[in-house]
């Protein structure tokens, strides 16, 4: 489907941005006042064919932007732009269907995404006759197969006409992407695609992945908690925790010199077969619930290097080396020499997590 | 060596529906000595939790056990009454299920499900209990006060630990873990993995403990073993299999892993799914999603063979094979 008039491409390439992005939630009954800050003032951004991981624990409020970028439900501050575009005047039925073609959200648990009475085929089909209605029922079903065979179920033709049960979950999934290939996407939001699946079937997902956007030139913001799949996929890693965006950059920038306490912290978590157990003590927290939050870093009670100012005052993302940007006070950023090359900082990596 | 703490010798357990017998664990045989920390690794519907439960003793019907015993300090389980049971379950062996969430009783408060669980297999005082359960709970980090709180007030993580704290309850010389981590984050189930290793080098408890995750058990288990469709595909020590797996499938699931350190490799996985047990493949089970298939592979099903310490059931690895070639 054409873009409507009114969308202009972005002069910077930026494919979607939000500024200062927010969204509480109301806990309790009407009359209570206690608001759980599940996303608070995110600036992202999604460039034309990048993959942008969104990492963080349950909790940490990735899923929340994925529904806001899906219009699942309002901000409650903040503008989401697409191509330039405030979504919030997106009115219109035409408008809303435009977007949520260019932008389809693929969901975490393939089990329950889809309704067991249907061939898996109807999802698909559906998605065609509603976003693409300039397609006939030939068409429609030729597309169908064209997208089953992309995310790599084949036969085409026989598995669109199994049920749900019939398939295992990584087919499922695969299901999932083809009904949001169908709407010929230009953004794709996967809420933890793999994190249902079996090991030995996630690596199938995220190569399938990288080859959405290579052959089918489509973005995808990845949600994961796991940031060794991210790094497989990613070109960009945006950290968050507890509502805020803690640290972003380039994936291999931010996970060989991590700047922000809470990515070393996730970073040292990670289980790696093929190294060593790097020894960390137990560190039992975890993410709070930010309920009426006041002033301050969210992680500081967490972490190993909280000073007085960071009680006191929120830090925002400032620059840490080129692209790369963390929220935190005590964080060194990276000098840079005459060259304009890095330079490794003091608080280099490996010191930081062995102190621990 | 000393006689094993726990010997499982052959043992099968099938699912008996109308349609067909399906044989979800097939003639495995294992031993763990006292204090050892086995890590069991397979992908859903391979078993694993099947076998779990016929060594624990918890299998319902239409699950059975077909053969095989279960020797449990010499004792074999699988003849034991359910009141002759009572007396070994909880006290010297204890299970921690998947998921706490639903595992917990929703109604109940921790203390209420402690109570529960020691009044059941030993006749003691409330003071006793509530003192008890107290330190079991510190013992995994939460705090006593706790003891009063109902599982929705705690947090996935502690809702595990809880869950854990209970099945340390009679000081077991065996705890039997299915899955515990799988719903938590990577902090929490490296904090919870890290606990767990404590506690057994604290109080020389055997751990059998399984996952689908490879790379979890890497750091903490002493021996691994490799299910696939309801058989032993490898087992041996961990140190060995992680540094040289021989089995194609150990090598699949090892390479599944995205890695955060070093260079960024292409991965393979493991090309299609878990083989229907109902129907098994012929052969070699492992042959329809096989790397390194050969032609014998599809008729001729492959023993254990010993390499090494390893036990591994590959053709890759028969002598006879091998000579013929």
């Amino acid at each position: 489907m054409s873009p409507p008039p009114s969308a202009v491409a972005d002069p910077d390439g930026a494919l979607l941005q939000t500024t200062g992005l927010t969204r509480h939630f109301r806990l309790g009954g009407l009359l209570s006042r206690r608001m759980l800050h599940a996303v608070d003032d995110l600036d992202l951004t999604i460039h034309e064919r990048e993959i942008v991981a969104l990492v963080g624990e349950s909790g940490s409020g990735k899923t929340t932007v994925a529904r806001l970028l899906a219009m699942i439900y309002p901000p409650t501050r903040g503008g989401i732009f697409y191509r330039g575009r405030s979504v919030r005047k997106l009115r219109s039925r035409k408008d809303v269907l435009w977007y949520r073609g260019e932008v389809p959200m693929v969901f975490q648990d393939p089990y329950s995404a889809m309704n067991p009475v249907f061939r898996v085929s109807h999802g698909v089909m559906r998605n065609l006759k509603l976003h693409r209605p300039e397609l006939d029922r030939a068409q429609r079903r030729e597309e169908a197969e064209r997208v089953f065979d992309i995310v790599g179920l084949n036969p085409a033709g026989d598995m669109l006409r199994k049920f749900p049960y019939e398939m295992s979950g990584g087919q499922r999934q695969r299901v999932g992407f083809a009904q949001a290939l169908a709407v010929q996407p230009k953004l794709i939001l996967a809420d933890e695609p793999v994190s249902m699946l079996d090991v030995s079937i996630r690596a199938g997902i995220l190569n399938m992945m990288a080859g959405l956007r290579a052959e089918e030139g489509a973005s995808i913001l990845y949600i994961t908690h796991d940031i060794a799949s991210a790094r497989y996929v990613a070109d960009r890693i945006v950290v968050m925790y507890a509502g805020h965006a803690v640290e972003q950059g380039p994936t291999e920038v931010v996970l060989t010199r991590p700047k922000h306490p809470y990515t070393q912290l996730l970073l040292s978590a990670v289980p790696d077969p093929r190294e060593k157990a790097v020894p960390v003590s137990a560190d039992s927290g975890e993410p709070p619930r930010v309920i009426d939050p006041g002033e301050g870093c969210r992680f500081r009670q967490r972490c190993p290097y909280a000073i007085d100012t960071c009680a006191q005052i929120t830090p925002l993302l400032r620059p840490m080396g080129p692209a790369h940007d963390a929220a935190c006070h005590v964080a060194v950023a990276e000098s840079v020499d005459r060259d304009g090359n890095d330079v490794h900082s003091p608080a280099s990596t490996e010191r930081v997590i062995h102190q621990k | 060596m000393p006689e094993p703490l726990l010997e499982v010798d052959n043992l099968s357990v099938s699912y008996l529906t109308d349609a067909a017998d399906i044989g979800a664990v097939d003639r495995v045989s294992l031993t763990v000595q006292a204090g050892e920390f086995l890590g069991i690794v397979g992908e859903s519907g391979c078993g694993k939790s099947t076998l779990l439960f016929a060594i624990a003793q918890l299998l319902t019907p239409p699950a059975e056990v077909t053969s095989g015993r279960v020797a449990f300090k010499g004792q074999d389980l699988v003849q034991l009454t359910d009141s002759e049971l009572r007396h070994v379950r909880w006290r010297d062996y204890s299970v921690v299920m998947q998921s706490a969430m639903n595992a917990l009783n929703p109604m109940k408060s921790i203390a209420a499900q402690f109570k529960d669980t020691m009044r059941a297999h030993e006749r003691t005082s409330a003071d006793a209990i509530r003192a008890r359960s107290a330190e079991v709970l510190h013992l995994v980090g939460i705090d006593a006060a706790h003891l009063d709180s109902y599982p929705h007030q705690l947090s996935g993580g502690m809702r595990q630990r809880a869950m854990i704290a209970m099945a340390l309850l009679f000081t077991p010389q065996l705890v039997i873990m299915d899955e515990p981590t799988s719903a938590l984050d990577v902090v929490a189930q490296r904090s919870l993995m890290t606990q767990i290793k404590q506690l057994q080098q604290q109080f020389g408890f055997a751990v059998i403990f399984v996952t689908h995750d490879m790379s979890l058990i890497a750091h903490y288990s002493d021996r691994v073993m490799v299910m696939y469709a309801g058989q032993v595909a490898e087992i041996g020590d961990t140190g060995s299999i992680f540094e040289r797996p021989l089995h194609p499938y150990s090598k699949g699931l090892l390479d599944a892993f995205p890695s955060v350190h070093g260079p960024r490799r292409a991965l393979t996985g493991i090309a299609g799914s878990p083989p229907d047990l109902g129907r098994p493949p012929s052969g070699c089970r492992f042959h329809p999603r096989c790397s390194e298939v050969m032609a014998q592979c599809p008729t001729i099903e492959p023993d254990l063979y010993m390499i090494d310490e390893t036990q591994v059931r590959c053709l890759l690895y028969s002598e006879q094979l091998r000579d013929a070639v």
